[in-house]
């Protein structure tokens, strides 16, 4: 309730300075129309934003310990800031440097990019480069037990850390950092190729549907009208259950299932899309002409239709594989996914939870698991900015 | 009038026969357990014995088409069978006598009542915020705050919610320790308290669903900013939020309306990853719980259930985005 108070009065407080602002800008540019007709609420907006800028700049220079205590807030403040300080100037660096760099037209792609969007393609970069070379960038294997256990992060032995791991170890001794490069490989790839697969099944079939009508188009968009009926994550929650049901205790055959029946789950949503794409390019001239040509219905969906439905359906590849990837994160959250020993962003996250209780007295433990969380988020993160980029583009918005 | 009854009624008639085509697909996936499901759960080592009682228990002798019928007649009468763990442990004690068994529906309920408060606690917080939130960035559009808010909400749309819901924990559990981070819930517990215990589940999901409604909102008001009724309104000398507030808002109602029913479903079923994270005694945990012991009768009575509230938001928001815009109900 205190707090409450606290905050209302603050806020009652940048109001009354708001209007001073204002009032003290009118008479001091002599009533320019931008001051004259500033709303009290774009005042309050200014001078809370001055403010919030402010007491963050106040807070990150409050000092890390009190009396040997670390200042859990303070740290988690300052890492807060420094990083999205440190990935903005790094996107800026990564535009910059590709505006001047590359093909004429890789050039100018770059030059209309907005900071977002370059921040998202270079992280797409660096998780493609991680996920590929896993093997070679990690220090230790992903199933390697190394010789200590809860080591904390940031390997400074005074604080229970080792410069060996530098972001220490888990419970049973692995290498946090070398099972979050794993965990790139093996969430990251099995995302990806459960996405290509929920389109080349979803695609086919859409694109095979808006060609051929009739009884087959029914039947489809009908199945798929009612497997779209239960939520996604249920259904596949249910699945699940049959699937490891079925592997038994070969844990890897849980995960080719996950596979198979996330791919399945998600080609009706591309089913959707892509039938209804065809079916706007199905009647146009150029298919006609085809037809009456004599082409065969291969010709027809990978020659013409295809490269027509590229645009949207790239931009929803992005969409779904952030879907797709959420999905497998959660499920292996949940404990059903990617099974251990093998790395998986979303099992890691489970298994170092409890750390997150320690945050008050040592916050570089605590940092473990968000390390595996952030790592999802930033990839989603990242793939929804391009999308939005290539979404806004494509629409020629310009408001 | 006559008109629109009709048309609900269709959409109420096709809503329950998706639901009963959902209800023929969580059958059959059920059934594609290798060999039986009394088999699968006991495992291996199983005498025929417990073998044979589990599948009396469960009428598994009985032909497919015959259980289902029998399963869905159950479920339309609130009868859902009994758990798998009650029935191993009748079947282990060798009586079935009744009196103190817990049903799949007395399992049920109390904690779907549960997750039912609990979304209701989240939309409370979303749906004024993000309308607010929309409207306020259609107003200063293509500002700092315009953009700082667009990226914000793309950015808490794409992360997990366990992401969300373990930073929340960080900052609002364990270095201000404003709310709990456990949500204990039990029947007969004070209100506030209640409120208390689930705000930061809750939070979770306000996170999840708030950017999706708010972008909604705001892309709605923005479509209808060049119309001519508009263009009038501000000539008239109107102030802007009047214009958007008196003129544009009622008119981008069908979209808000369709996206907040949208997002509610997302919220009843989307309660899976936050239940288990806050352990909040939900549906969802149960349902997880359950998958992962295996307990057919409880997954198949929550996917059921999740189903049917599913259909039923979508069904609302197709019926309300019909009701408020009247062309849709005289399509050409």
């Amino acid at each position: 309730m205190n707090a409450l108070v606290w905050i209302l009065g603050g806020l009652l407080v940048i109001l009354a300075i708001a209007w001073v602002f204002r009032f003290a800008t009118q008479k001091a540019t002599d009533n320019k129309p931008y001051f004259r007709d500033m709303p009290l609420s774009v005042a309050f907006g200014y001078v809370f934003a001055a403010a919030a800028l402010l007491l963050s700049i106040w807070y990150f220079f409050q000092p890390k310990a009190v009396d040997g205590i670390p200042s859990a807030g303070v740290i988690f403040f300052r890492w807060a800031i420094i990083g999205l300080l440190g990935f903005a100037a790094a996107a800026w660096v990564f535009r910059t440097v590709f505006r001047n760099v590359g093909s004429e037209n890789s050039k100018k792609l770059f030059r209309s990019m907005p900071l977002t969007a370059a921040f998202g393609v270079m992280i797409i970069i660096v998780y493609a480069i991680v996920s590929i070379f896993a093997g070679l960038i990690a220090p230790y294997g992903q199933e390697e037990i190394l010789g200590a256990a809860n080591v904390v992060a940031g390997g400074d032995p005074a604080i229970g850390g080792n410069p060996e791991y530098p972001l220490g170890t888990d419970q049973i001794g692995r290498d946090i950092l070398s099972r979050l490069i794993y965990g790139a490989q093996n969430t990251v790839g099995i995302a990806f190729i459960t996405t290509c697969l929920a389109f080349i099944l979803g695609g086919t079939l859409g694109f095979l549907a808006a060609v051929l009508g009739g009884w087959l188009d029914q039947l489809l968009s009908r199945m798929v009208d009612a497997l779209m009926a239960i939520p996604s994550l249920i259904f596949s929650l249910l699945l699940m259950t049959i699937a490891t049901a079925w592997a038994g205790s070969e844990a890897w055959l849980v995960t080719i299932y996950m596979i198979f029946i996330i791919a399945v789950i998600d080609s009706t949503r591309v089913f959707r899309l892509s039938r209804a794409v065809g079916q706007s390019i199905v009647v146009m001239d150029y298919i006609e002409a085809a037809k009456l040509r004599g082409e065969g219905m291969g010709y027809l969906i990978f020659r013409e239709i295809l490269p027509n439905a590229l645009a949207p359906l790239l931009a929803e590849f992005g969409l779904r594989f952030c879907f797709v990837f959420l999905t497998i994160a959660s499920l292996s959250f949940l404990g059903v996914g990617i099974q251990p020993p093998k790395a998986d962003w979303g099992t890691m996250v489970r298994d170092l939870s409890p750390f997150i209780n320690y945050a008050s007295f040592a916050p570089n433990a605590a940092v473990t698991p968000l390390l595996a969380a952030g790592a999802i988020a930033l990839l989603t993160v990242a793939v929804n900015f391009v999308v939005d980029w290539m979404l806004h583009k494509s629409s020629g918005l310009k408001e | 009038m006559a008109g629109l009854l009709g048309i609900i009624l269709q959409r109420l008639l096709l809503g329950i026969a998706t639901l009963f085509a959902v209800s023929i697909i969580i059958f059959v996936a059920v059934n594609a357990l290798p060999g039986d499901f009394a088999q699968s759960i006991l495992g291996q080592g199983a005498t025929p014995e417990a073998v044979e009682a589990i599948r009396n228990q469960l009428g598994l002798n009985e032909s497919p088409p015959t259980r289902y019928f029998k399963w869905l007649l159950g479920a339309v009468q609130g009868d859902l069978g009994i758990p798998m763990s009650q029935a191993l442990f009748q079947s282990f004690t060798g009586s079935s006598t009744g009196g103190d068994v817990v049903t799949v529906f007395d399992q049920i309920i109390p904690r779907l009542k549960n997750t039912m408060f609990l979304a209701g606690v989240s939309a409370a917080i979303s749906v004024p915020l993000a309308v607010t939130l929309g409207i306020l960035t259609a107003l200063f559009r293509n500002t700092a705050f315009d953009k700082a808010m667009n990226v914000s909400t793309l950015s808490a749309i794409s992360s997990p919610e366990f992401f969300l819901a373990y930073i929340l924990i960080l900052f609002l559990a364990v270095l201000n320790p404003v709310f709990p981070s456990l949500s204990n819930i039990f029947p007969g517990m004070e209100f506030g308290d209640r409120l208390n215990k689930t705000m930061l589940p809750a939070l979770t999901l306000t996170l999840a669903v708030t950017a999706q409604m708010m972008r909604m909102t705001r892309a709605a008001i923005i479509n209808l900013l060049a119309s001519p009724y508009i263009e009038m309104a501000r000539l008239k000398g109107l102030s802007p939020m009047r214009v958007i507030v008196k003129h544009a808002l009622p008119n981008a109602l069908a979209p808000i309306i369709t996206v907040v029913a949208l997002n509610l479903a997302y919220l009843v079923t989307g309660v899976v990853v936050v239940e288990v994270v806050f352990v909040y005694p939900g549906i969802g945990q149960l349902f997880v719980d359950s998958v992962k012991i295996r307990d057919i009768p409880v997954v198949q009575a929550c996917c059921l259930i999740f189903a049917a509230v599913y259909i039923l938001l979508n069904l609302t928001a197709d019926v309300l985005s019909i009701i408020s815009n009247p062309r849709l109900r005289h399509p050409k």
